[in-house]
């Protein structure tokens, strides 16, 4: 277990030393200055702003002090809003983003769970091609539809709920819909078909002849030995949430970082583009190895080299 | 008395002379394995929809700008979001461009850049996944580790960056993508690959001398066709899905031009006013979408039996 997760972690860094030194070569490969779109500046001020951004120092000398910073959790300075820090914005907006996608991930699996199950339970009748119905619609529909479609019926049409912002609990049905449509359906597909199978098993008989209540087989039996796929997907699922969350939270004008990911790649922001992709592959990232973790948690039949579970 | 012969004849219940060859007479035409593969097809409704679907849209998105009497590019400004009516179908954008035009024209960039990528990942994957697979060993371990470590990157901010910095243009967008989508594919020929090398046929052919390319493209590559096909037909939706959020964010096709998710997003502003500007593109793109994913989980089903239901 000790030499999974150290491998695990190692490459968790590689991939982040890797991608954030992509991202500054990228940032300095764009022929001309970043600043060169400002106003008609004098000769001494674009030198200051080139002082003040680092930028008249060789490359090389710059790429020690953007990985020297970043190991300290310096992001740098945003170019077009002057002189705010990009992690103070990044610290600022991500609790909005945080919030939707725990929420957005938590309705995934209860949805995707009790979608799946019913399905598999009612196999081949009604319910199952209902549920596999739904399923395929959130998968047809990716969230860039889903969430101004939502916004049309529910906030326009009918006025349930406000158009747009997150101030009150009720505010997060509809971007949380939009967000979690997709990984529902997915959920729900893995759950029925290994569900499907798992009915079958020997141990479901037993369950049976024991007499036990159908519920209990289906929650302590079946369902248990069909999460594992669902674990599996969970890295999925998070790099799901957070790139839909960049879509949602533009269309229902959240706070979060999303929109100021999106801004700042509309605004040409290089330090705040690289900013937040560097902190979203770093979640991504951590999101991959927690599901990692948790798979081999969860299936005992994974034996890992060095581990004590092998004996 | 009577003879075995009108014992026949007069008695129905009387057996029947047997003919040993019968048993073994062939009545019906055998099937090749794709004919086998396309009969289960057709038998799966929602697949053959989904393969209708697909069809139906291509040939939409090549025939309707041709014989349209209006263009993609010709605004209009006196008749700006028009409600959709009998010149056009699917009303007006805000410059006055038919939407029936631009929902087509915006198709075919959709499934040009679907196809495209999925045919890059088709052939990366295929190779680097055949090599890791069938050489195994220290070459499987290196190439392996590669693949892992660019699986780890998260793709889309790395399309992103790239288009940021890139010329926006429709070959930047599936240059971008294909940088790390065919890893899912590369993964799963390499696990056909190790299957498959240590089957009796794969070994005859080693024994009969041919080299590694002609067992590998001869015989292991053709047999791992179905999850292969399997993976392409899905990985089409999927790209398409990325263009269409790359284009919603503004790095995508640049206008006149335009693709679904451009005018998707181009028309989630007047969403409440012109509706239909955001409901054709929007229903496109879903029932496009749909179509790939039910067809891809029917070749599933048709190319493995055992794997249905």
């Amino acid at each position: 277990m000790v030499a999974f997760v150290l491998r695990k972690v190692s490459f968790m860094v590689v991939t982040l030393f890797l991608l954030a030194s992509l991202t500054f070569v990228l940032m300095n490969v764009i022929p001309g200055s970043p600043l060169q779109s400002e106003k008609a500046t004098s000769e001494q001020v674009k030198k200051n702003l080139e002082a003040y951004y680092g930028l008249d120092k060789p490359m090389f000398e710059r790429y020690i002090t953007y990985m020297d910073n970043l190991i300290h959790g310096d992001l740098g300075v945003s170019m077009k809003k002057k002189f705010q820090t990009v992690e103070r914005m990044i610290s600022s907006s991500f609790p909005y983003s945080l919030r939707l996608g725990l929420v957005s991930v938590v309705t995934s699996v209860a949805g995707g769970v009790i979608l799946g199950t019913l399905a598999a339970l009612y196999h081949r009748r009604f319910l199952d091609h209902f549920a596999m119905i739904i399923a395929v619609i959130g998968l047809a529909v990716p969230s860039l539809i889903m969430g101004p479609l939502l916004q049309y019926i529910f906030s326009v049409k009918l006025g349930w709920f406000s158009v747009a912002g997150l101030k009150g609990p009720l505010d997060y049905i509809l971007p949380t819909i939009a967000l979690s449509a997709s990984s529902i359906a997915v959920i729900a597909r893995l759950i029925r078909s290994t569900m499907v199978e798992v009915m079958n098993g020997d141990f479901i008989k037993t369950a049976k002849a024991k007499g036990l209540t159908g519920h209990m087989i289906v929650w302590r039996h079946a369902l248990r030995n069909s999460m594992l796929p669902v674990v599996t997907y969970l890295g999925f699922m998070i790099a799901n949430v957070i790139t839909g969350s960049v879509v949602v939270e533009q269309i229902f004008a959240i706070p979060g970082l999303g929109k100021f990911f999106v801004s700042s790649i509309i605004d040409r922001d290089y330090p705040l583009i690289m900013g937040t992709t560097i902190f979203y592959a770093a979640i991504l990232l951590v999101g991959r190895f927690i599901a990692d973790i948790a798979y081999v948690l969860v299936d005992p039949r994974i034996r890992l080299k060095g581990g004590k579970a092998g004996a | 008395m009577n003879t075995p012969d009108m014992m026949r004849d007069d008695n129905p219940f009387a057996p029947l002379r047997k003919d040993a060859t019968a048993g073994e007479k062939i009545t019906r035409k055998s099937l090749t394995a794709w004919q086998d593969i396309w009969y289960r097809l057709k038998g799966n409704k929602l697949a053959m929809f989904g393969l209708w679907v697909i069809v139906a849209v291509v040939l939409l998105a090549i025939f309707i700008p041709v014989f349209s009497p209006f263009s993609h590019d010709t605004n209009e400004l006196a008749n700006k979001n028009a409600a959709p009516s009998w010149t056009h179908w699917f009303g007006t954008d805000n410059l006055g461009r038919d939407m029936l035009v631009r929902t087509m024209t915006g198709a075919q960039i959709s499934l040009f850049v679907g196809v495209m990528a999925a045919i890059i990942d088709f052939f990366i994957g295929i190779i680097y996944g055949a090599i890791m697979g069938y050489f195994g060993g220290k070459v499987d371990e290196i190439m392996n580790r590669i693949s892992e470590i660019l699986y780890a990157v998260p793709n889309l901010l790395v399309t992103i960056l790239l288009l940021v910095v890139m010329e926006p243009s429709l070959t930047t967008i599936i240059v971008a993508m294909s940088i790390t989508g065919w890893i899912n594919m590369a993964w799963i020929v390499r696990g056909q690959m190790i299957s498959l090398k240590n089957q009796e046929y794969a070994l005859a052919s080693q024994v009969l001398g041919a080299g590694h390319m002609r067992i590998l493209f001869r015989h292991l590559i053709p047999n791992a066709m179905g999850p292969i096909i399997v993976t392409v037909t899905l990985s089409v939706p999927s790209a398409i899905f990325t263009e269409a959020f790359l284009s919603f964010l503004g790095l995508g096709v640049q206008s006149p031009k335009a693709s679904w998710g451009t005018m998707i997003s181009d028309s989630i502003g007047a969403m409440t006013l012109f509706p239909w500007r955001l409901f054709f593109p929007a229903f496109f793109l879903s029932l496009t979408m749909f179509a790939f994913n039910v067809l891809g989980d029917g070749l599933r089903d048709a190319f493995d039996p055992k794997l249905k239901k």
